[in-house]
């Protein structure tokens, strides 16, 4: 290519980047990073509507959870600036807000009413008394049964049941022959996977992670209840390759009428008895997640929610962007387009106060469940640590990923639930020592 | 009875290859199937083959809920960019190690593959910075230099073995009538390596398209190819295997037909120079 060509290949080029330029200059564009699962991709169809409303423009970014935290954190912490507002969870706001990562949200307007937020969801993307986040929708977890199946085994659920009743009431279900499995629990290796229910779990049999110097607690009796206890009910009661179902492969099983129980996240409850894609929709009944009468229960709490990272210079338009899509108006939006069902729950109190919504029938169970859940106080004993399912320390997922991994393998059969928590122990007091906690 | 045996054998190895290509084949043949079911058959278990109600409609809510087009686009822009890009690097660079190759060639090509043994996220936040400042993120013009860069040992090691092949005496004849390196190059090694060329080009047009780490974290909502538009239909809470299997089929769908037009160039110039 001669000189002269390159010039004018140059200038084209320069000239097409300009004019692109000018024409992103006109209005002003939001980028929000999101994950994909049903509340989030509705309200991706709803942008249209913000836009009418303020004139600003949405661009998003969707992408699975764990994909998501990465490329966000990445972002974050180099200070790229891709994102104008990021979904977060329960886990990451109190670290980043912290770390004067976050804007934080303590400047909304009147009319959203930010004391509506449920004070558990509040508080768990807070620090320091400061909302860094505002939640979306909120879950905790809770069981799930098939009223049949109960009701052929003789058995009544009461709506606060013990571990020891759903234990007996999943070994009476339990039907092998005809591939029904009395309880579907998760055993696939991963920090938000086996190891946020079996960390919830154990908080009910007086488990904890750490003592308040930071020692891990996977030694003590307690620990040793939960997992035993938990293999034991899921090689009696639970379905083959256990250690390899987490959410959806549970969700795929209840929906197939293959579980008499399953014990997970509250948002579960409108897929399991949506008709469209669920086989038992019509027989399905909820309760608390059970204890064992030590004082907690074995349910989390998290929040998908959206927070602005500091640095952004679209703060205003991504303030005026979360108001509208964590406010009244925007679940009365859904609701009237798509029903009172399918509206993102577990942010607001105005929600379970409205009518409408409780005639939803998971609303009110879900609502106990959040509001029994306590991230502050989480177990019986003591802990330096906030987080029912987790510990917001930036090393967590890192430790309980692997821990997840001896507690799949010990579930398997490949070690014994002893050999698990002892590589715990060693594993997690390694990790804090070189972290310095300990 | 040589004939026999030979036919047998040969009968063999055709259904041991067919067997092979199905087992490679299946996971693709799976995702596509998935793609006309809908979520609840998706998961059926026992699964469902065939025998199932084929609908479009997961493909209708992808193409609502995602602009497939600029994906598509910016795959294309970056496969084919930073491919090309490479190949322009790449050509004289096998050239020189091919025909006038020194002492240390043997270690220079040796210490290019070494690239590819880091991982990528060991280098992630130093390219990471390095965009920030250059103002590449979310560019196509970033991607296109990474993927460039992440390729160019593979094609440089490509074309060499291709250029080894070619004797030097013909180049050296070249010389003799007046031509220049250029004129060398262009005129006599390309056209001689064109299957080599091109099986290259079609190789690194595939692993860049295919390539997910990159893509994902250095992009945001601008030049995102069709790897971001597969992750945007993964998620572990929530059933979406049917859509996520249209989005898939829709983002290998391009380079499936691409290289089942040019499997015969693939094919020549993987296997060109294997036996000596």
């Amino acid at each position: 290519m001669s000189i002269k060509n390159t010039l004018r290949a140059a200038t084209a080029l320069s000239l097409i980047s300009a004019g692109s330029v000018f024409a992103d200059g006109h209005a002003t564009t939001i980028t929000i990073a999101t994950v994909n699962n049903g509340d989030m991709v509705r309200m991706q169809g709803y942008t249209d509507k913000f836009t009418e409303e303020t004139g600003i423009q949405v661009d998003w970014v969707t992408l699975e959870e764990n994909v998501l935290r990465q490329r966000v954190t990445t972002d974050i912490t180099a200070k790229g600036g891709q994102f104008d507002i990021m979904t977060i969870g329960m886990y990451e706001t109190p670290i980043w807000g912290a770390n004067g990562w976050l804007v934080p949200l303590d400047d909304l307007s009147a009319e959203y009413d930010a004391d509506d937020i449920l004070p558990a969801m509040r508080g768990g993307l807070s620090h320091d008394g400061t909302m860094y986040a505002a939640p979306f929708y909120g879950e905790s977890s809770m069981i799930m049964y098939r009223t049949d199946l109960m009701e052929a085994a003789g058995l009544e659920m009461p709506d606060a049941p013990t571990w020891e009743f759903v234990a007996s009431a999943a070994r009476a279900m339990t039907d092998k022959d005809n591939e029904i499995y009395g309880i579907c629990l998760r055993g696939k290796a991963g920090w938000g996977e086996n190891v946020a229910f079996l960390t919830a779990t154990s908080n009910a049999f007086g488990a904890r992670w750490f003592d308040e110097d930071w020692n891990a607690q996977f030694d003590g009796d307690a620990w040793s209840n939960t997992l035993n206890f938990y293999i034991e009910l899921m090689n009696d009661a639970g379905p083959p390759g256990a250690s390899n179902n987490g959410f959806n492969e549970n969700l795929s099983l209840f929906q197939q009428g293959k579980c008499g129980m399953w014990i997970d996240a509250t948002v579960a409850a409108s897929f399991v008895t949506n008709p469209a894609d669920s086989t038992v929709a019509d027989k399905v009944g909820f309760a608390l997640a059970p204890d064992t009468g030590l004082g907690k229960r074995g349910n989390w709490l998290w929040a998908w929610a959206l927070a602005i990272p500091a640095g952004t210079n679209k703060e205003a338009e991504a303030k005026q962007f979360i108001e509208w899509a964590t406010s009244k108006d925007y679940i009365e939006l859904v609701a009237a387009n798509e029903g009172w069902a399918n509206v993102p729950p577990g942010a607001r109190t105005s929600l379970y106060e409205n009518p409408n919504y409780a005639s939803v029938p998971f609303a009110e169970m879900t609502l106990k469940s959040i509001l029994s859940a306590d991230p502050i106080n989480p177990t019986i004993d003591p802990v330096p640590y906030v987080g029912v399912q987790f510990v917001a320390i930036p090393e967590f997922a890192g430790i309980a990923t692997e821990v997840g991994q001896e507690f799949s393998a010990a579930l398997a059969g490949q070690q014994t639930a002893e050999e698990a928590l002892a590589k715990a122990q060693a594993l997690t007091n390694d990790a804090m020592e070189a972290a310095g906690y300990r | 009875m040589a004939r026999t045996v030979t036919s047998q054998r040969k009968a063999l190895t055709t259904a041991a290859a067919w067997i092979v290509g199905l087992l490679i084949f299946f996971p693709i043949l799976w995702t596509i199937l998935t793609s006309f079911k809908t979520e609840a058959q998706a998961i059926a278990s026992p699964p469902i083959f065939l025998n199932f109600d084929w609908t479009l409609e997961n493909y209708a809510i992808v193409q609502d809920r995602s602009d497939y087009m600029r994906f598509l686009w910016n795959s294309i822009i970056i496969a084919g960019g930073s491919t090309l890009l490479g190949v322009i690097i790449a050509v004289p660079a096998a050239w020189s190690m091919a025909f006038v190759p020194s002492k240390r060639t043997k270690d220079i090509l040796l210490w290019m593959l070494s690239t590819k043994m880091l991982p990528a996220v060991g280098v992630l936040y130093p390219i990471y910075l390095l965009f920030i400042k250059l103002g590449l993120l979310d560019t196509r013009t970033g991607l296109v230099i990474v993927l460039m860069l992440i390729n160019l040992p593979i094609i440089v090691w490509m074309l060499y073995t291709y250029f080894r092949e070619i004797p030097g005496e013909i180049l050296e004849a070249a010389r003799m009538d007046g031509a220049t390196l250029k004129e060398e190059i262009l005129y006599v090694l390309t056209p001689m390596a064109i299957p080599g060329i091109a099986s290259t080009i079609l190789l690194n047009f595939i692993l860049a398209w295919n390539e997910a780490f990159w893509t994902l974290n250095l992009t945001a909502a601008k030049a995102g190819p069709l790897t971001a538009f597969i992750a945007s239909y993964s998620s572990p809470e929530g059933l979406f295997y049917a859509k996520l299997s249209a989005a898939s089929t829709m983002a290998i769908a391009p380079i499936l037909i691409l290289g089942w037009f040019s499997q015969k160039q693939l094919v020549r110039g993987l296997t060109f120079g294997a036996v000596k």
